[in-house]
C-alpha cells in the first residue's frame, strides 16, 4: 500500500491547522502578559499600591482603587456565598431531583448566568437603588437623599447577583461529591438530616465550597459593568466610610484613565500599572483556589 | 423460639409499578442470627433495608402491611425515624467509613446522641472498637485517618461504629461481598460473637456464609418469601422445591 502523496499533505496541512490554532492561543496568552508585566512593571511600587492618585490621575497611587476592590468582593461574598450555599443545599440535598420546583430553580439559576452583566447594573439600579434605597429615604428618612443613589452595597449586592449561579454550580457540584453511601451511614447511626449535612456532607465538600467562593470573588473582582450604575465613582477624595458611599474600583480606573482622562498618555504608565495590579489580584485568587483545593484533596487521600 | 424481636404481617413493598415484596410475614427471634438468602433481584435487600426506614430515602417506594419490631409499627405516623435508627444499625456492603480519624468515626454516633464528656466518650469507642475485633489492630493509632486501614479493618470499623450508638438490631447488606477471605472469616467469627448480645439480620448471596453463621435462613425468591426455618432445616431438608434448587445450585 503506497501511501498517496495528496492525502499526505492533506493531512499535514490538516494537523498545521489545528496545531496553529492551539498555537495562537498561547501566543495570545503570552503577548497579553508580556505587554502588560513590560509596561506596568517600572509603576509598581509600595508609594503606587498605598496612595491616592493625583494631578487629574496623571500621577500618585491607586490605593482608593485597589481598597475599592476589596471592599466590594468582601460585601458580595458576605452576601452571594451564604445563599447560594444554602441554595446548592436545598438543590442536592432536600429538593427531589425531578419535581416542578428543583427544575424551575435550576432554569433560574441558568437563566442568571447567561444574562449579560451589563443588564444587572440597569437592574441594580433600578431595584436597588430606585426601589429600595428610595423607599428607605422615602420611609425612614424623611426624603432626604442617603440610599437612594448610587453607593459601595448596591454595588455589593449587584455584584452578588451576578455570582450567585457561579456560586450555586459550584457548591451544587461540590456537594454532589460526598458519595451517597456517607449519607446513608450517617443516616443509619440516627443521624438526622441536617445532622448528616452539617456533619458529613459540608466537611467532605469544603474544598469544593471555597474554591467555589474564590472562583466567585475573582469574576466580581474584575467586573465592572454591574457596578458602574450602582456605585462605582470616577473619582473619589477619601476612602468608603459607610455602606452608602461610593468607592473607586480598579477595572473602572483603568477604563477612566483610558477614555476620560484630559492626558491620555500622561495616564499611560498608571494605567499599565493598574492593569497589572488587577491581573495580579485575578491570578492570585485563581491559584490560590487551585492550591486550597490541592491541599485539601491531597490530605483527604492520606 | 425466643422472643420475636421483628416481625412483619402481610407486607408489600411497591418500587413505582413495579411489585418488589410480596406479602412477607416472618417472625425474626432476638439475639440470634438471621440470613436472607436468594439470587439478585429477589427482594432481600429491598427487604432488610425496610426493617430500619432506610427505603423512605429512595423515591416512589410506597409500604403496605406491618413492620413490628418489639410490637410496635415502625412505619406508624408517629414513629421518629432517628430514635429507630438508633435502634436498628445498619452495615453496609461497601465499607463506608467517614474520611475522619478511627476515633471520629466511632465517635461520630455518640456524638450525634450528646455525649460529650471525653472519658464517657473514649470507654464508648474503646467497647465499641473491641466487640468489633478490631480494638488491638487500632488501638495505638485511634488519630489516624480512617481511609489508611486495609478494606476488612474498615469494615469492622463500620461495624464498631454502628455498635457505639447501642443498637438492639444490627442489619448487615452483604458486609463481606467484598472481602478476601481471610477478612471474611473474621467478620463472620464476628458476627456469631454479636449474635450475645444484638440481634443480627444479615443479607447474603453467599450460601455457605449462611450456612456458617446463621440461625435461621429466610429463602427469597422474586420478591416472595418463599421458606424460613432453622438453618440446619434449609440446608440438609428444605420443604420447598424452589429453596432446594437454589441450595444445590441449580438456579440463581
Amino acid at each position: 500500500m503506497i501511501k498517496s502523496f495528496k492525502k499526505n499533505i492533506k493531512g499535514i496541512l490538516i494537523e498545521g491547522m489545528t496545531l496553529s490554532a492551539a498555537l495562537l492561543i498561547i501566543a495570545i496568552v503570552v503577548v497579553m502578559i508580556t505587554v502588560i508585566v513590560i509596561g506596568g512593571k517600572e509603576q509598581i511600587s509600595w508609594e503606587f499600591l498605598t496612595s491616592f492618585p493625583e494631578d487629574g490621575m496623571t500621577k500618585g497611587g491607586i490605593f482608593p482603587a485597589i481598597y475599592g476592590t476589596a471592599l466590594l468582593v468582601i460585601i458580595m461574598s458576605v452576601a452571594a456565598v451564604p445563599f447560594g450555599t444554602i441554595t446548592a443545599i436545598y438543590l442536592t440535598e432536600y429538593a427531589k431531583e425531578n419535581s416542578i420546583i428543583a427544575k424551575t430553580i435550576r432554569f433560574a439559576v441558568r437563566t442568571l448566568a447567561v444574562i449579560p452583566s451589563i443588564i444587572y447594573g440597569l437592574f441594580g439600579l433600578g431595584f436597588f437603588i430606585k426601589f429600595v434605597g428610595t423607599s428607605v429615604d422615602n420611609t425612614f428618612l424623611g426624603g432626604q437623599l442617603k440610599w437612594g443613589q448610587p453607593n459601595i452595597l448596591w454595588a455589593s449586592l449587584t455584584m452578588a447577583l451576578l455570582t450567585l449561579p457561579v456560586v450555586i454550580v459550584s457548591v451544587e457540584e461540590a456537594l454532589k461529591t460526598v458519595p451517597r453511601d456517607l449519607r446513608a451511614a450517617s443516616l443509619a447511626l440516627g443521624a438526622t438530616k441536617w445532622q448528616t449535612i452539617w456533619k458529613v456532607v459540608i466537611p467532605g465538600s469544603i474544598s469544593g465550597i471555597m474554591t467555589g467562593t474564590i472562583l466567585a470573588v475573582s469574576r466580581g473582582a474584575g467586573e465592572v459593568a454591574p457596578i458602574l450604575f450602582t456605585g462605582v465613582a470616577y473619582y473619589v477624595a477619601t476612602l468608603p466610610a459607610s455602606l452608602s458611599d461610593q468607592f473607586m474600583v480598579l477595572g473602572y480606573h483603568i477604563y477612566v484613565m483610558t477614555t476620560q482622562s484630559a492626558n491620555v498618555d500622561k495616564t499611560m504608565p498608571i494605567q499599565f500599572g493598574t492593569t497589572l495590579v488587577l491581573l495580579a489580584l485575578t491570578f492570585i485568587l485563581n491559584i490560590s483556589a487551585i492550591i486550597l483545593r490541592y491541599r485539601i484533596r491531597k490530605k483527604k487521600t492520606d | 423460639m425466643a422472643h420475636e424481636k421483628i416481625q412483619t404481617e402481610n407486607m408489600f413493598l411497591h418500587y413505582g409499578s413495579k411489585l418488589a415484596l410480596n406479602d412477607i410475614s416472618i417472625q425474626i427471634p432476638e439475639k440470634k442470627v438471621t440470613a436472607f438468602i436468594g439470587p439478585s433481584g429477589c427482594g432481600k435487600s429491598t427487604f432488610l433495608r425496610s426493617l430500619n426506614r432506610m427505603n423512605d430515602l429512595i423515591d416512589g417506594v410506597k409500604i403496605e402491611g406491618k413492620i413490628l419490631i418489639d410490637g410496635i409499627n415502625i412505619y406508624d405516623n408517629n414513629i421518629d425515624v432517628v430514635t429507630l435508627r438508633k435502634k436498628v444499625g445498619m452495615v453496609f456492603q461497601k465499607s463506608n467509613p467517614f474520611a475522619k480519624s478511627i476515633y471520629e468515626n466511632v465517635a461520630y454516633g455518640p456524638r450525634i446522641n450528646g455525649v460529650k464528656d471525653k472519658k464517657q466518650l473514649d470507654e464508648i469507642i474503646e467497647t465499641a472498637l473491641q466487640n468489633a475485633a478490631i480494638w488491638t489492630e487500632v488501638k495505638d493509632r485511634l488519630g489516624d485517618s480512617a481511609m489508611g486501614l486495609s478494606g476488612g479493618q474498615q469494615q469492622r470499623l463500620c461495624i464498631a461504629r454502628t455498635l457505639a450508638v447501642n443498637p438492639e438490631i444490627v442489619l448487615m447488606d452483604e458486609p463481606a461481598s467484598a472481602l478476601d477471605p481471610l477478612s471474611t472469616s473474621k467478620i463472620e467469627e464476628l458476627i456469631v460473637q454479636l449474635k450475645e448480645k444484638y440481634t443480627i439480620v444479615i443479607v447474603t448471596h453467599n450460601m455457605q456464609q449462611a450456612a456458617r453463621i446463621s440461625d435461621l435462613t429466610a429463602f427469597f425468591y422474586l420478591g416472595e418469601l418463599i421458606e424460613f426455618d432453622k438453618t440446619k432445616k434449609i440446608f440438609t431438608n428444605p420443604e420447598k422445591k424452589q429453596t432446594e434448587d437454589y441450595i444445590t445450585g441449580r438456579f440463581g
